[in-house]
């Protein structure tokens, strides 16, 4: 999934559901942001079923990945230019 | 007038090309298709565009295929537009591709669910369209029963 790859990325769950991914970040971050289906982050568009739940914590993103092959893994990669985009977009 | 009439291209969005019955059914409907005068596109992950490659080495049945990730993000930024979809299902990750395609097109979308768990996977379909599902996986023909009996290919 394009250049994701590429960066240092931690994954928290692994062969999740959407809904398993969105009741993580609610549980686990007190900074949320939904976005659609589509939206553009690491320079990739984020696959999934509608609210797509972002949890950031400092620069920290963490939102889910669907891989074809292998289905939704939730990562964690550290951008402070995306997170600073998020809070943008939506404020 | 035809679900068809009217439709100049379609985007057929395979997913991992680990059930058999996929590639059957997406050169199945891209004969349909091609029958009808529309252009085909195929949006696949790279086994899944090896596959259809060889399996129609002098492009019969299809007039591209492209790599899915890019594809989105052609559809996303508004550099090409299908007015007609079928995404290829057979796990969860078949849904979110499915859903997103439904978000991010003004077109009609129809998922093709097949594999051992096609009835579950079908509840997990939520946006409004016609469902092609049948609980297939060696033998495709359930699958192409399913895909006649919703697209009704000469009405």
């Amino acid at each position: 999934m394009g250049c994701l790859d590429k960066l240092p990325y931690e994954i928290l769950l692994r062969n999740s559901s959407f809904s398993e991914c969105r009741e993580y970040i609610k549980k686990n971050f007190k900074e949320i942001y939904e976005v659609k289906p589509g939206y553009k982050i690491f320079d990739v568009y984020i696959i999934g079923v509608p609210p797509i739940t972002i949890g950031v914590d400092g620069n920290d993103l963490v939102f889910p990945y669907t891989k074809p092959c292998h289905g939704t893994f939730l990562v964690k990669v550290a951008s402070d230019e995306e997170a600073a985009r998020l809070r943008k977009n939506k404020k | 007038m035809g679900k068809l009439d009217n439709i100049e291209s379609a985007v057929l969005v395979m997913g991992c090309p680990q059930v058999p019955v996929q590639t059957t059914a997406v050169l199945y409907i891209a004969y349909k298709l091609k029958q009808k005068g529309i252009s085909v596109n195929i949006a696949g992950t790279p086994a899944a565009r090896m596959l259809i490659k060889y399996a129609d080495p002098e492009s019969h049945y299809f007039d591209a295929i492209k790599d899915l990730d890019k594809t989105i993000g052609d559809i996303v930024e508004k550099r090409e537009k299908y007015p007609l979809c079928f995404v290829f299902i057979h796990n969860d990750a078949g849904v979110s591709y499915a859903t997103t395609m439904d978000s991010v097109m003004d077109s009609d979308v129809y998922p093709v669910i097949f594999g051992s768990n096609a009835e579950e996977l079908s509840d997990e379909i939520k946006f409004e369209c016609e469902k092609i599902v049948a609980v297939a996986a060696h033998n495709p023909k359930p699958l192409i029963n399913s895909i006649d009996g919703v697209m009704k290919w000469d009405a």
